[in-house]
């Protein structure tokens, strides 16, 4: 290993000085954001040993850590705004040398080295002003074999949004669940474990090197396990927690050969610096093979972390756990980890799944089938909280795609608008279900607009963010993904990366899939009439009565979410339409987007267009109708005819059409994965498989040891009654004396075994001597 | 090879103290066992703390030379001799050792396995804390061979007495296997005292001085000797590890033995055979290390699926986590097989994490069947419900049993994973590739048998048969105090892994031949540097 480290010892003296890219001289927010994570992760340390001897039983450490961890996050990006602004590396004022980490450049050289970069900038985008800076402060951990682990923060827009993100989720879960869960048994606790997931989200978000980003992405995934399984008195919540741990690991095992190979091929086997391992990718100093390994073993965990298909199949599962457990995985806390890390790690995407150019790869096309096929999934749900996670696959698949297909800020800004509706719609549904304690929209939802009010408001500006309607925040990321796909040429063409035109059908597929099953779902558990109140089994009714609003605590997160979901999308308006002042233009690419920096592809954008954004709005208009016609207009007809709430028609298409009662088959059997993963591939595992080896170790190696055992003993005992009795009687004499010495017990241990045994002993030890010697002197 | 002879009393202290205490219980008659039980504890705290002396006291700046260094004749006539030492490569598991022992002591306060003798059964383990440092210490050859030896005995009879249904067979089986393996290692021993030659002037050496011996490096020795000598030693070193397929006198040791023995054997006795490795094998036969390399890595990686597929056909919880320590072995035996820094640093940290983790799950296991009077898995459950505290500490170690970052475990499997990518010398780089990929799915295995675990004895609700047993009590004070460090350290290493790979760092690199940053050769090869 030091001879590999002797040989990438030049490139290293280059690399930390490099471009400016990033910078340890910044705002003192930017520079100590790790006090952002540490003050969740103190706040479970505190609620774990004294939460239960606080007046509100440890919720009130966590609200005030988060709070003050949202205060410092938002700070955290005022100080951003201004630093993107103002900050001129010093290389390029030209004024003073850069120094940057141990070693020192010239001001000529880094001039040079700063023209150059800002040339490869100009070439991919249309950035103006300074380029953007990163602000790392890093320390060293340890060291091992002459490598070290440095362990410290990187701060640049795509971090500062998810601080804003995170903390924000965070806090209005916690204000949530001191109603929601209220009164629970393991109260306490499950707070305190909030606080951990959001410190380890945060330490995540915030990591400057791939090694920290495995600790904070398994953090991540032991809270949600911890989580997902709360009541794990159920079995099938601890199945569900478990389904989600160790599928999780199974794109760890990705996870794991992506980081070493991008350590030792992108970082010469000597620094896990995301920058530094960036800046080597987008300078091209990185052969190609070690790139597509790198990039297609991260898209497994990315799979399995984020679900896409084929590794989503934990996520409806984990409804198991509490409601705002639900919202801040699938907003905030742990899917979009997988997005984030694509993001973060973009050049190692970008060049090694050859996005530039082309019209397909790997992580766009997984994406694409993601929303679609997750879309068709959320049809067959009966229970709203499933709706909403097939949902969540597919608005990942988005995300993914839009990744895939180099629409980088696209995919980023979706992962921000959709924070705020998902997290709006999980909670609504957790509001429905507090009021009418299940899940099941057809059994015991229907005409809650009358009962929730409020809820019923939020929930609809949530489902119609989520549908992309405009103006509400889905609309603009969702175009935004469509545009970026660079496959829409009817119209003029819209730049783009490459020509995805695949992809920007299965987008548009994905926008009606989206708004028909949310008018589904707002039909079946908002409007008709009323299913519930019936007995349940064990006569709980009567402590139930009719469905209520919830209380202020579970409202006003939903208000704050439900503004939100309306606004956020005006942060990123496309630009040249020529509707708005250019000033208001794609604000949150300019921030978030690194674009010029040394540590980030040049990738190429989309032109906005107003036909696609017209076509795809109603492409999504025509699912929603769709569903609208059969819901608001056949079913409610004829269910006010019969004067049954009815969930469906009664001979609707699945049930006369034999094509359509096979698909919808396959989707209620969820395309049979399920039955792939636990009936054959985990069943074959710890059956067949694991008792086989067993088998063989019983049966073959240990048989083997113990048949040489018996015949030892058979040839011991010949010498012993033959030969070496002698020998032997000394070393009997000896054990037995020990025998004595260690207490009255051994007496019972069979002498003439010891015998036997001791007899072997010598035996096997001369047959091995000799073989020995015979060995050596060949 | 560097060397400090200041306070060189301290090896033999160290060593002895245990041992002296146990002479001293031989005067105690038997039935005073609380003065037994008071001896046993004070004596493994007075090594403690001679411990603790010595980790003030250790020069962690030049932690790649043996210090303390004694070195007198014992055995002339042989040519053995008394030689001990302490560099950072033992540091770590001497404070490992000397840390389980009192903890064991205080847990065995109140958990005296039947059929009582707490004298003879406290005097085994003092005799057995005595030969495990000594290995550590030792820097001859025959005098590591003897301490190598000491433990077998007082851990044969732990188990033979004071073991399960099944210990007779168990006992014999440890012991004639173990000893099996012990025959192959001595002839190699004998081999390199009479072939191995002096470097400089290419004298014979005659000699069993280990140091020597490492900077011989097997200069002169024919490749193909070598070779079967260092197949000498991989067979025993690889029976205490134990390595597949020489591992099947584990589960059965371990389910047999008292909760006691079973802690010390996970958390002390197979890192012996793994410290052979990295402390014998690899330093004295750089070359044939180096050609032995493949077959150790496969058998590695073998092992670490091989032992979670165990894992997943257990009935039995203690013979579950006896699987476990064979697939976690594994990981260690495949940093050594790189034969880089990296890989061996990974190694050690792997040994001690492997210590502190499983000797915790055994000490569980222990409880569990104190409590219920079995440790079938499917009897058990809802463990969470009637004993939440044990229950709690079930899961954290479960977690950082598979290896959880943040935690011990993770800093042995992970890095022995990434060094893989990149192993020393000539080794091949596609098959140890292939190793790292197979290793890292072994972690997924590890997830799946540990979780199951967990999910089925401390999840769901107490099943009908224990739902009012009132013998199923939460984590007494004794347990407490004996968990705590464990579960202390099990943190604390998982946070700062510095503390450890920072002290073996220097003496694995001192360790390491030169020839393997580029390739040995015979003939060719160069004497370890300083």
């Amino acid at each position: 290993m030091n001879s590999l480290l002797a040989s990438m010892a030049p490139l290293l003296a280059e690399a930390p000085t490099g471009p400016p890219s990033v910078t340890n001289d910044a705002n003192w927010f930017l520079e100590n954001a790790w006090l952002i994570p540490l003050l969740p992760a103190l706040s479970f340390v505190l609620i774990l040993f004294f939460g239960k001897r606080m007046p509100k039983k440890g919720a009130e450490i966590g609200i005030a850590a988060v709070g003050l961890a949202f205060v410092l996050a938002v700070i955290t990006g005022f100080a951003w705004i201004d630093h993107r602004d103002n900050f001129e590396p010093a290389g390029t004022g030209g004024e003073e040398a850069l120094v940057i980490g141990d070693d020192g450049l010239t001001s000529s050289d880094s001039l040079v080295l700063t023209a150059e970069d800002g040339g490869e900038g100009e070439k991919g985008g249309e950035e103006e002003g300074p380029v953007p800076v990163a602000v790392q402060s890093s320390t060293q951990w340890f060291q091992s074999g002459g490598i070290e682990f440095n362990v410290g923060i990187l701060v640049d827009g795509l971090a500062v949004m998810m601080l804003f993100v995170v903390t924000l989720i965070s806090l209005l879960v916690h204000v949530y669940s001191t109603d929601y869960v209220g009164g629970d048994r393991r109260y306490t606790h499950f707070f305190a474990f909030l606080s951990l997931f959001t410190a380890s989200m945060l330490f995540f978000v915030l990591s400057d090197n791939i090694l920290q980003m495995i600790v904070g992405w398994e953090l991540v995934g032991v809270c949600s396990f911890v989580l997902i399984g709360h009541w794990w008195e159920e079995k099938p919540n601890s199945d569900a927690a478990l389904k989600a741990f160790i599928t999780n690991r199974v794109g760890d095992v990705g996870l794991i050969v992506g980081v070493i190979t991008l350590f030792f091929a992108a970082g010469g086997g000597k620094t896990f610096d995301t920058l530094l391992i960036n800046n080597a990718i987008v300078r091209g100093e990185v052969g190609k093979t070690a790139l597509v390994v790198a990039a297609a073993a991260l898209m497994a965990a990315v799979m399995s972390k984020s679900g896409q298909f084929i590794l989503h199949t934990w996520l409806p599962d984990a409804m198991a756990g509490p409601t705002p457990v639900s919202a801040l995985i699938h907003a905030a806390t742990m899917v979009v980890a997988g997005i984030y890390m694509v993001a973060r790690l973009y050049p190692v995407f970008y060049e090694g799944m050859q996005i530039n150019g082309s019209s397909i790869n790997l992580l766009a096309t997984v994406g694409a089938i993601t929303l679609v096929f997750g879309g068709l999934l959320a049809f067959v749900q009966d229970d709203i909280k499933k709706v909403l996670a097939y949902s969540t696959i597919s608005q990942l698949g988005y995300m993914a795609m839009a990744l895939g297909v180099g629409a980088w800020t696209a995919a980023v800004f979706h992962l921000f608008t959709h924070a705020f509706f998902k997290a709006n719609l999980f909670l609504g549904s957790g509001s429905v279900a507090h009021s009418v304690h299940s899940f099941d929209m057809k059994k015991d939802m229907g005409g809650l607009r009358k009962f929730m009010p409020k809820t019923y408001i939020t929930f609809i500006i949530g489902s119609l963010a989520l549908a992309g309607v405009f103006p509400l925040a889905g609309f603009w990321s969702k175009d935004e993904i469509l545009v970026g796909t660079g496959g829409w040429n009817f119209f003029g063409g819209t730049g783009g990366n490459g020509a995805y035109t695949f992809h920007l059908t299965m987008g548009m597929i994905g926008a009606a899939l989206t708004a028909g099953y949310m008018t589904r779902c707002v039909y079946l558990t908002f409007h008709g009439e009323y299913r519930g109140g019936h007995a349940a089994d064990d006569g709980a009714e009567a402590h139930h009565g009719d469905p209520h609003e919830s209380g202020p605590r579970i409202l006003v997160p939903l208000y704050i979410l439900s503004g939100f979901a309306i606004l956020a999308g005006l942060l990123n308006m496309p630009k040249g339409l020529a509707l708005w002042p250019d000033s208001w233009e794609e604000r949150f690419g300019h921030y978030i987007e690194p674009l010029g920096a040394s540590y980030f592809p040049g990738i190429s954008h989309g032109t906005p267009s107003y036909s696609l954004a017209i076509v795809s709005s109603l492409i999504a208009f025509a699912g929603a109708g769709y569903a609208f016609y059969y819901y608001f207009v056949k079913v409610d007809r004829l269910a006010k005819k019969t004067g049954v709430s009815l969930t469906g028609m009664p001979n609707g298409v699945t049930t006369t059409n034999p094509v359509a009662r096979v698909g919808h088959k396959v989707l209620v059997e969820k395309y049979y994965l399920d039955h792939l993963y636990n009936g054959v591939i985990v069943a074959f595992t710890k059956g067949p498989l694991a008792r086989a080896a067993y088998w063989v170790n019983q049966n073959v190696i240990d048989g083997g040891v113990d048949a040489v055992g018996r015949a030892s003993v058979k040839s011991g005992r010949f010498v012993y009654d033959t030969i070496d009795q002698g020998v032997i009687e000394g070393v009997v004499n000896g054990s037995g004396k020990v025998s004595d010495a260690t207490g009255e017990e051994l007496r019972h241990l069979n002498s003439g075994k010891v015998q036997n045994y001791a007899a072997i002993m010598f035996a096997a030890a001369a047959l091995l001597a000799g073989s020995f010697i015979i060995l050596l002197a060949l | 090879m560097d060397t400090l002879d200041t306070n060189n009393w301290l090896p033999t202290l160290l060593v002895f103290a245990p041992l002296a205490g146990a002479l001293l219980m031989a005067l105690v008659p038997e039935k005073e066992e609380e003065t037994h039980k008071a001896l046993a504890l004070l004596t493994s705290l007075v090594t403690f703390g001679l411990a603790v002396f010595l980790f003030i006291d250790f020069d962690y700046d030049q932690s790649g030379a043996l210090q303390y260094l004694v070195d007198t004749d014992w055995i002339e006539v042989i040519g053995a001799g008394y030689t001990m030492g302490i560099d950072g490569m033992s540091l770590p598991l001497i404070g490992l050792t000397v840390l389980v022992m009192p903890l064991v002591f205080v847990y065995s306060w109140d958990h005296i396995p039947s059929p009582g003798n707490t004298k003879a059964f406290m005097m085994l383990m003092l005799i057995l804390e005595t030969g495990m440092i000594g290995t550590f210490v030792a820097q001859d050859l025959i005098l590591f061979f003897v301490f190598f030896e000491v433990v077998l005995l007082p851990m044969f009879f732990m188990i033979a007495v004071w073991g399960g249904e099944d210990r007779r067979y168990a006992s014999l089986k440890f012991f004639l296997y173990t000893l099996f393996g012990s025959a192959l290692m001595l002839l190699s021993f004998l081999a390199l005292f009479f072939l191995a030659k002096d470097p400089a002037t290419g004298e014979l050496l005659r000699t069993f001085n280990m140091p020597a011996l490492a900077d011989s490096a097997g200069e002169g020795i024919v490749r193909s000797t070598q070779l079967v000598i260092f197949g000498g030693m991989f067979i025993g070193f690889g029976v205490k590890v134990p390595i597949f397929p020489f591992h099947t006198w584990l589960p059965d040791a371990h389910t047999q033995a008292p909760t006691q023995g079973s802690v010390i054997l996970a958390a002390v006795l197979l890192k012996l055979g793994t410290y052979g490795f990295i402390r014998i094998a690899i330093p004295f036969l750089p070359e044939a290390a180096e050609a032995w390399a493949p077959v150790i890595g496969a058998v590695a990686v073998i092992g670490i699926i091989y032992g979670a597929l165990g894992c997943l056909a257990q009935t039995d919880m203690k013979r579950l986590i006896a699987f476990s320590s064979i697939a976690h072995m594994g990981f260690v035996m495949l940093g050594i097989a790189t034969l880089t820094d990296f890989g061996i640093n990974a190694a050690i940290y792997g040994m001690v994490a492997h210590g502190l983790i499983t000797g915790m799950l055994f000490f569980i296991a222990g409880s569990v069947k104190e409590r219920y009077h079995t440790l079938e898995i499917k009897r058990l459950g809802g463990m969470l419900v009637q004993a939440p505290r044990l229950g709690w500490i079930l899961g954290f170690v479960t977690m950082a049993s598979l290896g959880l970052p943040g935690l011990a475990g993770f800093w042995g499997e992970f890095p022995a994973i990434l060094s893989a990518y990149n192993p020393a010398g000539a080794i091949s780089e596609e098959l140890f590739r292939g190793y790292m990929v197979v290793a890292a799915i072994g972690t997924v295995l590890a997830a799946g048998y540990l979780l199951w675990l967990l999910q089925r004895t401390a999840m769901g609700e107490p099943s009908a048969e224990f739902a009012d047993d009132p013998n199923i009590t939460d984590v007494s004070t004794f347990e407490w105090v004996a968990w705590t460090p464990f579960l202390i350290l099990i943190v604390v290493f998982g946070v700062a892994p510095g503390l450890i790979f920072e002290v073996t760092d220097p003496a694995v690199v001192q360790s390491l031949n030169e020839c393997l940053k580029t390739t040995c050769e015979v003939g060719a090869s160069v004497v370890a540097g300083g």
